[in-house]
């Protein structure tokens, strides 16, 4: 009998954290694509660090940060009741920062990518800042939405180190499927690690795919 | 009347400038703003639209104050009455030819008034393409008509025919005349070409780094320099025929090949390859329409 519990909780942490990063990338992406703040490029390089450190370093400070010996996950704990150590809630924290760039830079790309002119000539026609964001920015990046979705989704099914600094491995709680795998092998119980990992790779190849095909049908039709 | 006084210190390729100009521009007319590219006659369109903030002065429509720097007015591009065509046209991809309309029609019961500029703009038939499959002269003349919609009181033309071939050039420029005229509007065109310039306006301000060099009608102005009796063509001889007593030499100007013909003597002085100014007098062209 094949345990599913691991993978359906690798795809919800990957769907709950692609929602997240979908609604705080895409105005960070959009401020940083039109900003001309001098800050910038430190901006940058915080939301891009994620991209080289090795997961463990940003689990370990994670772990510090929220461990309910230090002042933040006390304040955490006393004040929002809210436990980030060896929780889903944790996993989710932890992915949505692990992740930050790569709903981030295909975004800003998109947005830099469009001509400045589509979003004045918007302007210059009574339409508001909201308004032109929402059905003129928006709509024109939807290559750019797709591959931060794709990418985000995937890089959070495929995160190892963060969640097994931070979350453990407790079934049901943080034993996601990565981690299983990883799990099953020390056991030397190759049959179930095949499992996961087969699964995972059909999955996330199926995802790809279809994601993939979409964006070509979006660049047909408006190119 | 449109009264304007900008300074705004700006960063070009050619390093700073200053940008200070003052311009009236009465209602009704045609203005074109003509210069070499750097001289700031996009930013002075993107300031009266309100998309670039000078840094002192004021523009004022009729009373109205787009721009007041002392009493800190700087009106939203969207507050000002105004119609912009943008060189890159900045056609919503997303959106149809009549999406592209509809979408800035100021309330909803204007779907009559589209049909009809749709109409007079030649594009009815094009309405429900997507703006990526329309041609460049097709792009321009909806990018026209969605600045119409809101019926400006301002149009502003960045080099709107700028990449256009010229038989296409011409036509839209007769359609800017007549849209100009039949709409009342009020227009400025940013524009480097001596010959749109003349056909289509009656005020020219000449810039040049930042400054109003001079302004006047387009014949005042473009009299001593473009305008000129004598036909001049910069050419490459290609190789010198004897023909009877004259010599016939052949000149590549462009990608056309002239004939010219010439004496013994100075065909003695001329080899092939040499650099040659082919010039016609004033009263020998003849013009024949096309």
């Amino acid at each position: 009998m094949n345990n599913w519990e691991p993978l359906l909780l690798s795809f919800r942490l990957s769907f709950i954290t692609t929602v997240i990063l979908l609604l705080i990338g895409v105005p960070l992406a959009y401020t940083m694509a039109y900003s001309r703040s001098r800050l910038k490029p430190v901006w940058e390089s915080l939301v891009s660090l994620p991209l080289v450190l090795p997961p463990s370093v940003l689990g370990f400070y994670l772990l510090l940060a929220f461990s309910p010996n230090n002042a933040f996950g006390r304040f955490l704990e006393q004040y929002l009741n809210l436990r980030l150590i060896f929780t889903f809630e944790g996993l989710v924290f932890a992915s949505v920062l692990y992740s930050l760039p790569f709903m981030v830079h295909p975004l800003q790309a998109g947005f830099q990518h469009l001509s400045p002119s589509l979003k004045e000539a918007s302007y210059t026609l009574g339409i508001s800042p909201l308004k032109t964001f929402l059905h003129v920015l928006l709509p024109n990046i939807k290559p750019a939405l797709l591959s931060g979705i794709v990418l985000t989704f995937a890089h959070t099914v495929g995160e190892f180190g963060v969640v097994l600094m931070i979350g453990g491995n407790i079934p049901g709680v943080s034993r996601v499927a990565s981690i299983a795998v990883y799990d099953e092998v020390e056991s030397m119980n190759y049959a179930a690690a095949n499992f996961y990992a087969l699964v995972l790779v059909g999955i996330s190849f199926a995802i790809l795919l279809a994601l993939y095909g979409l964006n070509r049908k979006f660049v047909h039709k408006i190119f | 009347m449109f009264d304007i006084a900008v300074k705004k210190k700006l960063h070009s390729s050619q390093g700073d400038m200053l940008l200070d100009i003052s311009l009236s521009v009465p209602k009704g007319s045609f203005v074109s703003l003509y210069g070499k590219s750097g001289a700031g006659k996009t930013s002075l369109l993107k300031m009266l639209a309100g998309l670039v903030e000078p840094e002192a002065g004021h523009i004022r429509s009729s009373g109205e104050v787009w721009f007041d720097r002392a009493r800190r007015i700087n009106l939203a591009p969207q507050k000002r009455n105004i119609g912009f065509v943008f060189q890159d046209y900045a056609l919503f991809p997303n959106m149809t030819v009549r999406k592209n309309l509809a979408f800035v029609a100021p309330h909803k019961a204007a779907g009559h008034s589209i049909n009809e500029i749709l109409e007079s703009t030649g594009l009815l038939r094009l309405a429900d393409r997507y703006p990526g499959t329309l041609s460049g002269g097709q792009q321009q003349r909806v990018a026209l008509a969605r600045a119409l919609v809101r019926s400006p009181e301002l149009l502003l033309l960045d080099e709107p025919l700028s990449s256009l071939d010229h038989e296409m050039r011409v036509r839209l420029q007769d359609e800017l005349a007549r849209i100009h005229r039949n709409f009342g509007l009020t227009t400025i065109l940013v524009s480097h070409e001596p010959s749109e310039i003349y056909r289509l306006s009656d005020w020219v301000a000449e810039l040049h780094l930042g400054q109003l060099v001079r302004q006047g009608a387009p014949d005042e102005i473009f009299h001593h320099q473009e305008i000129t009796g004598k036909i001049q063509l910069v050419g490459e001889v290609l190789e010198i025929l004897p023909n009877d007593i004259v010599f016939i030499a052949k000149v590549i100007s462009g990608n056309r090949i002239l004939k010219v013909v010439v004496t013994g003597e100075e065909a003695a002085v001329l080899k092939a390859g040499d650099k040659v100014l082919v010039t016609s007098k004033a009263f020998n062209p003849v013009l024949v329409k096309i």
